[in-house]
């Protein structure tokens, strides 16, 4: 495999398909300086959906190419993997790819109002930008298949998050604080996480990940592994919100302007569970006993954690959006429960979920985004009886509701259902029953959220109109995609079993995939 | 500052010399140390000690905010561009060797210098924005901010 590729004289160029997985990340990361150079406040937004309706397009296509095993590799600039850096896509990250974009293109119609409701005209150019950055990063997180440019990417999309978070500071000033936290606790994570990249690059000598897998599968752990896997999985941790490194997510989701809030609760802690997927399954072998003993007694109980107190938390909420933040929290227990649960169905249930649990709370925050563009607030009391004059966007939000608790016909009850039935496989029934209790809290602060819209009389004050069709549209999508992925499942859990399968595979998966890709004449 | 009679003479002797240098690490680069990273600052060194002599405001008139706003994008552009005209001769995005098939160190040469042209650029207009950003603080915070 690591045999030099030198380019023969006469050369065979690259086709459309062949640059696809260079494209993904190429697109947003063009159009954002783009914007800047140009400067008008009114293309803006219309570049920045063309180029997410293009990447979207290019991760169908990536999805499509290997949806049935296998992968793609692109060496960049001539340089091959492992001395260079190596974007590969496979079924895994082609899912989270189609995730981010996709999410990103429906909601984009959605900032286009909210955006000028909630940020002032002047900085709309450079919102876009950074949201493209943002959006840039998040997929090159998850395409890459070099650590190190893990890192770099993950510090792209984290910048301008940052920036993204504080320009709620027009609405309310606690954005400032709640993005400064935030870039604190990022970058402690993103430090943590280069600290342990160190260690392994000092095991292993290299920073590609298939060729960091090879040779710890031939070295075996040591003390330098083990370091660097918890380095790797707290630096992680913190961002993807693993309960007790969360502290940063409540008030960055609240005050974030509506729009930033419902693209980093459906895309950002996503990627960094699928960094963590990818560092435990495809980096480290799960045969390591350390490893395993820290998904069985560190990650296990601070998921059931999560998903309890996160959840009772988010019960005594008076915030909407806050209350919806610790729900995420609660939510991204059931993706770690599904890791810690280390077999087959556990990581399709944990890639399933991460899905369906990012369109459901896109829904969510969406719905929220409207009533804050009708009310000027989140507040419980403020909102009152708001789903009696927003039909519309309330039935949305009851839908995400429901697929949030995971009732049967949705989105959520399907990856539930499979994370309960990686739980039995396992002989772990206890694990079982607390997902389906904990799910119980969630039909509390559900249900709390539908007596605030439905069950009282609107508030004095409020634009009483429906939101703008712009923003009913993509929640009416998302709550369509919800409904529908809670009936077709071939998708999501065909992708997810195809992608838990190859993560399970290690690295002896990946040797035979590269076998196959070969006689393929690839 | 008008009392600093030397400090205003050296600096206006001393600001098209650092420009001079900027460019020389800029452009020598792929033969001796330096590249882009080192240019840019050194070329952003030259507004930043003008800005510091001659007060931000001065500096502002010949080297204005929306100007550097655009260069820092205009060389993530030069960058970026340099890869999809590789890809556009049906290479790999940033492989080098496309500008030059016959002769792929020529190749890689001039690809170097387009590349490391946009990272200058970016880097003078950050370095730049960086310290107009500081320089232009308001004294106080005003009531209403709050």
């Amino acid at each position: 495999m690591a045999s030099e590729t030198t380019h023969d004289v006469a050369h065979t160029a690259m086709t459309l398909i062949d640059q696809l997985p260079v494209l993904q990340i190429l697109i947003p990361l063009v159009a954002a300086p783009l914007l800047v150079l140009l400067g008008t406040k009114r293309l803006s937004w219309a570049i920045t959906f063309i180029a997410s309706v293009l990447a979207f397009a290019v991760s169908i296509a990536l999805l499509w190419l290997v949806k049935d095993g296998g992968f793609i590799s692109y060496e960049l600039g001539g340089w091959a993997p492992p001395l260079g850096i190596e974007y590969r896509v496979d079924a895994a990250n082609a899912f989270v790819l189609l995730l981010i974009s996709g999410i990103s293109t429906v909601i984009l119609p959605f900032a286009y109002t909210s955006v000028r409701a909630e940020i002032a005209e002047r900085h709309h150019t450079l919102f876009y930008s950074c949201y493209l950055l943002c959006l840039t990063g998040l997929l090159g997180v998850v395409i890459t298949g070099d650590a190190f440019n893990v890192f770099v990417f993950l510090e792209i999309s984290s910048l301008s998050t940052y920036a993204l978070i504080a320009t709620g500071a027009g609405k309310n000033k606690r954005a400032l604080t709640a993005a400064y936290d935030y870039l604190v606790m990022g970058t402690i994570g993103a430090t943590f996480f280069v600290i342990g990249l160190g260690f392994l690059y000092m095991a292993t000598g290299t920073l590609n990940m298939a060729d960091i897998a090879e040779r710890i599968a031939d070295q075996g752990a040591n003390r330098t592994i083990q370091a660097a896997f918890a380095f790797i999985i707290v630096g992680m941790g913190l961002k993807a919100a693993i309960y007790p490194l969360h502290l940063w997510l409540p008030n960055a989701y609240t005050y974030a302007p509506s729009a930033v809030t419902v693209f980093l609760a459906a895309t950002a802690t996503k990627a960094a569970i699928y960094v963590i997927l990818r560092f435990s399954f495809s980096v480290f072998q799960p045969e390591f006993m350390f490893e395993t003993l820290t998904f069985e007694y560190l990650v296990l109980p601070l998921a059931l954690l999560a998903m309890f107190a996160a959840s009772f938390i988010a019960i005594f909420q008076t915030d909407l959006k806050r209350l919806l933040a610790y729900s995420s929290l609660a939510q991204i227990g059931y993706m770690l429960l599904g890791i810690a649960l280390m077999n087959e169905t556990g990581i399709t249930a944990a890639i399933v979920h991460l899905f369906n649990h990012g369109i459901t709370k896109a829904v969510l925050f969406m719905g929220v985004g409207a009533i804050v563009l009708r009310t000027g607030s989140s507040f419980l009391y403020r909102i009152q009886g708001m789903g009696r004059v927003m039909p519309v966007t309330a039935a949305a939000m009851v839908v995400g509701g429901l697929s949030l608790i995971g009732v049967p016909g949705t989105a959520g009850f399907i990856s539930k259902w499979v994370l309960v039935q990686g739980a039995l496989e396992k002989g772990w029934w206890p694990i079982a029953v607390l997902i389906v209790l904990s799910s119980l809290l969630a039909v509390i602060y559900v249900w709390r959220m539908v007596e605030i819209l439905y069950l009282s009389s609107p508030v004095v004050g409020a634009d009483k109109r429906e939101a703008p069709l712009t923003m009913t549209i993509p929640m009416v999508i998302m709550a369509g995609a919800c409904v529908y992925f809670g009936f077709a499942t071939d998708i999501t859990i065909g992708a997810s079993t195809t992608a838990a399968q190859g993560l399970l595979g290690g690295t002896t998966g990946m040797i035979e995939v590269i076998e196959t890709a070969t006689q393929a004449g690839h | 500052m008008h009392h600093h009679l030397i400090l205003r003479v050296v600096t206006k002797l001393l600001c098209g010399a650092i420009m001079l240098f900027a460019f020389y690490v800029q452009f020598h680069g792929d033969f001796s140390p330096g590249g882009g990273f080192q240019a840019g600052v050194i070329m952003a060194v030259a507004f930043i000690v003008y800005g510091v002599v001659f007060g931000v405001n001065q500096v502002k008139l010949v080297f204005p905010p929306w100007f550097v706003h655009k260069l820092v994008a205009l060389g993530v552009l030069v960058y970026a561009g340099t890869g999809i005209f590789s890809m556009y001769l049906g290479y790999g995005f940033l492989d080098y060797g496309a500008f030059d098939p016959g002769h792929p160190s020529h190749g890689q040469h001039n690809g170097i210098l387009a590349v490391e042209l946009g990272v200058g650029i970016t880097v003078t207009g950050v370095m730049v924005a960086v310290y107009y950003a500081f320089a232009s603080r308001p004294p106080t915070i005003n009531d209403e901010d709050w």
